[in-house]
């Protein structure tokens, strides 16, 4: 027991300290922390300059009725042709130069010039005001009340409500669920894989450099490949707890910086590309966007997040024994990298059927395929993180649980007994033949 | 005093016999040279010692007592597969294959800091394995085989990848490791060293001993019985050679001094009476026997059980 401390500990140190752990610890959470406020930090600092719009309306209906936004003006030109403009524009204050013809109601045609590409909120928002006004034109020709045509316009809302264990009600949202057992699903299957090949790895490194012999001289081969599944183990928690902290650090530092009026700090966070297209939006409907976000609270708040987290952390640790041990076998059977592939074949196909059928999975959480898929251990971690966000009945948990324990010990030990041979054999091509003789040798 | 007693192993590798009702004792404080052609079963029992592999069938005693897992901290190996982990310091290194081996972490370091002294190679403490030349990898791992102090050491062809200089002083900490009352297993091609170091061996050949015992005991057994014999000036050949018990096979005229080999043909006649038979025909300068080398003894042996089994399969 002593030895596999001993084991443990070096696998873990010598990993936790090499760069690129260090690397990958440091650029995950960036990446993430970017990925969640920078489109924020964007929406706030490029829109700062207000853009001025050049109009020739040559129509006369909309003079001073396109409203100016906090990034938008316009200015209206009394002028019928752009061809003043089209030398002298790049010299001139405007952003571009808005087009409106005569005959707008009936060809429904107008046009932006610019020496560069408008943007999108500015298009959008141009073409909104500009259709808006067409069609209330067109609606007093036809002798339509607006208000008569805004009653009969539906907009339908469907809210899903969730009756938990003790019959409160909670509002979900089948869409985010879908993303949240999906990002799930993927993050298991991308952890399962990594630490995987990273024992497969170790293992190889350990025979080329023929110090494997030296060491089980010293300790029982289970031992020590258990020593370095669990110390592998042990970096993967490290890196995804650093990555979460770190994430949540960064993301909180920078709003502080960012945005310090925002006393929405956390509801901030999860949303921010929703945010910063409401800002984008502004004016239009901007009490929807927020009316929006403060439900997308309520509902990612809802999900039983303990159960999620620690079901992840269940379903992480035993997918990886699971398939750590194999990928342990397969190192010990090879004599270099370049070998593993064609027992990679069968650990490999699970995995990717797994991820395969998550599409199918999340559109039917509760269907045929989820069911079996999250009991079978092989497919069971992905599976199952798939679909706890959706709520799983309990037997079903406790099974699949139960299921991916014994099919691990018996990998465990399945995998053992490759280990132990295969460690001490160097220059062979091994075959599937040869690996079903193996795990008859006595010890 | 016998430290280590193996008895009737066997083992198998599904088809392939590694080894076949192999027994062997080592005597305490003896060095004891396992030898064999590559393939013949030698790294199978040595792994066997080691519990890195169970025998099929068959008993392993450790002073006396059944071999157990604990005695591991009482036995030092070098396996002929040896390595380091390339990209690990030297220093941490040793110290965590020597804590394997159950030494405490300042036990190990002290320990470490003395063999690297002794070998002069202190400044490598730091660096990385990968920096170092093969021989000095060696070393290393020579010195975490024997830093705990192990009661039996076995060492499997230790000099491959030695210059001649290193693989001299390996030899001499050898010897002073047998001086210090420790017993080593040697495995080695190398027949020279085999009778520079060796008291007692035991060859295997095709997964069975073959031939075993006191390397000295073993010599005369296979002696042709010719002796080397060196007269003054005035030897006289022609009466020496009237002989009949006795076959000059070789002689050889110098300006001083006649050299003589004789094959002795009645095996009944002592060493004194060969002696003073020559002293009639002339003043003997130098007499001895010429005992076989290891290494004819090695192909000779081999290459009849080879041949046995061959006749034996048709």
């Amino acid at each position: 027991m002593n030895k596999i401390l001993l084991i443990l500990k070096r696998e873990y140190l010598t990993r936790v300290k090499k760069k690129s752990f260090i690397i990958m610890t440091i650029v995950g959470p960036i990446l993430m922390a970017s990925i969640m406020i920078v489109p924020s930090i964007l929406a706030k600092y490029d829109n700062k300059n207000q853009k001025i719009i050049a109009v020739i309306d040559n129509s006369t209906i909309f003079k001073n009725s396109i409203p100016n936004t906090k990034f938008i003006k316009f200015e209206y030109i009394n002028e019928t042709s752009i061809t003043k403009f089209q030398k002298t524009f790049s010299e001139s204050e405007y952003h571009a130069l808005l087009f409106i013809p005569k005959n707008i109601t009936s060809s429904e045609r107008i046009q932006i010039y610019s020496n560069k590409q408008p943007d999108m909120d500015v298009k959008l928002h141009i073409i909104n005001t500009i259709e808006d006004n067409l069609e209330k034109i067109k609606l007093i020709k036809k002798n339509i009340d607006v208000e008569t045509l805004k009653s009969v316009i539906i907009n339908l809302r469907l809210d899903t409500i969730k009756w938990t264990e003790d019959g409160k009600e909670e509002k979900t949202s089948t869409e985010i669920t879908m993303v949240i057992g999906m990002m799930l699903g993927i993050l298991i299957y991308f952890f399962i894989f990594m630490y995987g090949s990273q024992v497969m790895r170790g293992v190889i490194e350990e025979k080329t450099s023929r110090i494997v012999e030296v060491i089980i001289s010293s300790v029982k081969p289970f031992h020590l490949m258990m020593g370095k599944i669990i110390g592998i183990a042990l970096v993967g928690l490290t890196q995804f707890v650093l990555w979460i902290i770190l994430t949540f650090a960064i993301v909180s530092v920078s709003q502080a910086v960012f945005f310090p009026e925002a006393n929405i700090l956390q509801q901030n966070q999860p949303t921010s590309i929703l945010e910063s297209g409401a800002e984008n939006l502004d004016n239009v409907g901007k009490d929807v966007q927020v009316e929006k976000i403060k439900d997308l609270f309520s509902i990612v708040k809802s999900y039983g997040w303990t159960v999620i987290i620690l079901s992840f952390f269940f379903y992480f640790i035993a997918g990886y024994l699971l398939y750590g041990s194999l990928f342990a076998a397969i190192g010990s059977a090879v004599d270099s990298e370049a070998d593993t592939q064609q027992f990679m074949m069968p650990i490999t196909v699970p995995l990717i059927l797994a991820l395969v059928m998550a599409q199918s999975i999340i559109s039917n959480p509760d269907g045929q395929i989820a069911f079996w898929g999250s009991i079978i251990p092989f497919t069971s971690p992905i599976v199952m993180m798939i679909r706890i966000p959706f709520g799983v009945p309990y037997w079903e948990v406790a099974l699949s649980m139960s299921l991916l324990v014994i099919t691990f010990i018996a990998s465990t030990m399945f995998a053992a007994k490759i280990y132990r041979v295969g460690i001490l054999m160097y220059g062979k091509k091994v075959s599937y033949k040869e690996l079903w003789k193996w795990l008859k040798y006595k010890g | 005093m016998e430290i280590f007693r193996a008895e009737n192993i066997y083992k198998s590798y599904a088809a392939h016999n590694a080894l076949q009702d192999v027994s062997i004792s080592v005597k305490q404080g003896s060095v004891f040279g396992l030898l064999g052609p590559n393939g013949a079963g030698k790294t199978s029992l040595i792994r066997i010692i080691n519990q890195i592999t169970a025998p099929d069938k068959g008993e392993l005693f450790f002073n006396g007592k059944k071999l157990k897992p604990e005695h591991i901290s009482k036995i030092g190996y070098l396996p002929e597969e040896r390595g380091l982990y390339k990209k690990m310091e030297v220093g941490e290194q040793a110290v965590y294959l020597a804590r394997l081996k159950g030494l405490s972490k300042i036990d190990a370091t002290k320990k470490l800091k003395y063999w690297f002294e002794k070998f002069d190679i202190l400044s490598w403490w730091n660096k990385k394995v990968e920096e170092l030349s093969k021989g000095m990898q060696q070393k290393i791992q020579f010195i975490v085989t024997v830093l705990h102090e192990p009661e039996l050491l076995i060492f499997d062809e230790p000099f491959s990848g030695f210059d001649p200089i290193n693989t001299n002083l390996l030899k001499q900490e050898i010897l002073k490791l047998k001086d210090n009352g420790a017993t080593i297993i040697f495995s080695t091609h190398n027949m020279e060293s085999v009778e520079e170091l060796c008291d007692d061996i035991a060859l295997i050949n095709a997964s069975k001993k073959i031939l075993s015992g006191n390397i000295q005991d073993i010599k005369a057994k296979f002696s042709t019985n010719s002796f080397n014999m060196e007269f003054s000036k005035g030897f006289n050949i022609l009466e020496a050679s009237i002989g009949h018990q006795y076959k000059i096979i070789d002689h050889l005229k110098n300006e001083q001094t006649e050299r003589l080999k004789v094959k002795l043909l009645d095996t009944s006649l002592s060493t004194n009476n060969l002696i003073s038979h020559f002293m009639q025909f002339g003043a003997i300068l130098n007499f001895n026997e010429e005992l076989p080398k290891m290494n004819e003894i090695f192909i000779k042996v081999v290459e009849d059980t080879n041949a046995e089994n061959l006749s034996k399969d048709e």
